[in-house]
């Protein structure tokens, strides 16, 4: 049988914010929502900013992702993050009211430019909020 | 002979300017570490960035993107990434000197600076300034890079620049800084570095990639992520140099200093020998003619 773990690298800007093996790693994509195994077909999937789930070992590790994109070959995975947030770092509060905040300007809407930034921002708030639960 | 005085006063000055370059050098020093170490952690990303769209250029074959093709237009855009300091040595002008030692036709370059000095040498030498993000590489940030990078595509996408570059100083280590220009759009993969086309497992390699949405949807949003990584990564490197490059200038100004002080300590002490001798002879040629 083949191998049954993969190497994961979870890369941001300022650091290399993850390395290890994994058995299954969970993630929100711009077409919805996929888990992978290890021998998947070599795909490249953009990421939405979302709740990252880590599996390894029956553990379940949790990140927040803001966004970036997933390099997925059959023993590797490299997830290029713009942003990554353990649950520990995050500030619950600061990402309620940017919540908050995201979902007020969604109700007024002006410009086009507008609601797409509100909406990203709403999603960014959501993940973080997700990933401490 | 200059005067006991004078010399004096010389080397006093000298010494204020060489305290002044100590504590610089003393502050770039401390700087350099930190930048080094940003530069440092923030480099798997850069590389791996790199790698990653180039393996994905080889293996998803030809797509047909506006960003990875000629759009017509003459007009080159050129993001220059200088110091908004001086007195780093050639840290600046080996950036200018890229662009103007290189055969761009100059009316066909619009620059689109970073850092202050390289807007002061290029409009010396006749670049047109197409904007100016000077402020960003006081403290660069992952969301300033992002701002720079939605400029450049936008205008390449409107039409108003036909290729980007980068010009930028690559911090190799601590005493080596290289001043690289770097062709970032259209993308092509002739322009990867050899090394990177093979490396990588070979049948890994062979393996054709696929794309979740599809290829051109996932090429539109990828390139704008890989110009940020890439400009980012500039940012980081560009200060590092810089404060390399300006703890090297002043340490030899330093140096320097040190051996001026040295060879007016000297001057001056002959020059008081001198000033004590022609007193002696004085009074010694005073109480002969006492005599």
């Amino acid at each position: 049988m083949a191998e049954n773990t993969f190497e994961l690298k979870i890369i941001s800007p300022d650091t290399m914010f993850y390395e290890g093996k994994a058995e299954f790693l969970e993630f929100t994509a711009t077409t919805g929502e996929m888990g992978v195994y290890a021998q998947h077909v070599p795909t490249t999937v953009i990421l939405e900013p979302c709740v990252m789930r880590i599996h390894q070992n029956g553990e379940l590790k949790k990140a927040a992702i803001m966004g970036g994109f997933v390099e997925i070959l059959k023993e590797r995975i490299t997830v290029m993050a713009e942003d990554a947030q353990w649950p520990d770092s995050i500030d619950v509060e600061r990402a309620k009211k940017a919540e908050e905040r995201a979902r007020k300007r969604l109700a007024d809407r002006e410009s086009d430019m507008d609601v797409k930034r509100a909406e990203m921002a709403l999603k960014r708030s959501i993940a973080r909020i997700e990933t401490t639960r | 002979m200059a005067s006991m005085r004078d010399i004096k006063r010389r080397r006093g000055s000298i010494q204020s300017t060489q305290q002044i370059t100590k504590a610089m050098k003393l502050v770039s020093t401390v700087k350099l570490q930190k930048a080094r170490s940003r530069a440092e952690s923030s480099k798997p990303y850069f590389d791996c960035m790199y790698a990653t769209m180039m393996s994905m250029l080889t293996k998803a074959g030809n797509i047909d993107h506006p960003y990875l093709k000629e759009n017509g237009s003459k007009k080159i855009g050129i993001v220059v990434v200088t110091s908004n300091r001086g007195l780093a040595g050639g840290y600046n002008s080996n950036v200018i000197k890229l662009i103007t030692g290189n055969d761009f036709p100059k009316e066909d370059v619009r620059i689109y600076a970073v850092g202050s000095k390289g807007v002061e040498g290029l409009v010396h030498k006749g670049y047109e300034i197409a904007q100016d993000f000077s402020d960003v590489i006081e403290a660069p940030v992952y969301g300033d890079a992002k701002t720079i990078s939605e400029t450049l595509l936008k205008d390449f996408m409107d039409g108003e620049i036909g290729s980007i570059y980068l010009a930028y100083t690559f911090f190799k280590n601590t005493v080596s800084h290289i001043p690289k220009l770097m062709k970032l759009l259209p993308l092509t993969v002739e322009d990867a570095p050899e090394e990177m086309q093979t490396t990588g497992n070979s049948d890994e390699s062979k393996t054709l990639m696929e794309f979740e949405p599809d290829e051109e949807e996932a090429i539109g949003l990828l390139i704008p992520k890989y110009m940020t990584s890439i400009l980012y990564g500039a940012f980081v490197e560009a200060v590092a140099s810089e404060n390399g490059a300006r703890m090297q200038a002043m340490d030899s100004a330093t140096s320097n200093a040190e051996e001026m002080i040295e060879a007016l300590g000297l001057m001056y002490n002959r020059a008081r020998q001198g000033a004590i001798t022609q007193e002696l002879t004085e009074i010694i040629a005073g109480a002969e003619a006492l005599n």
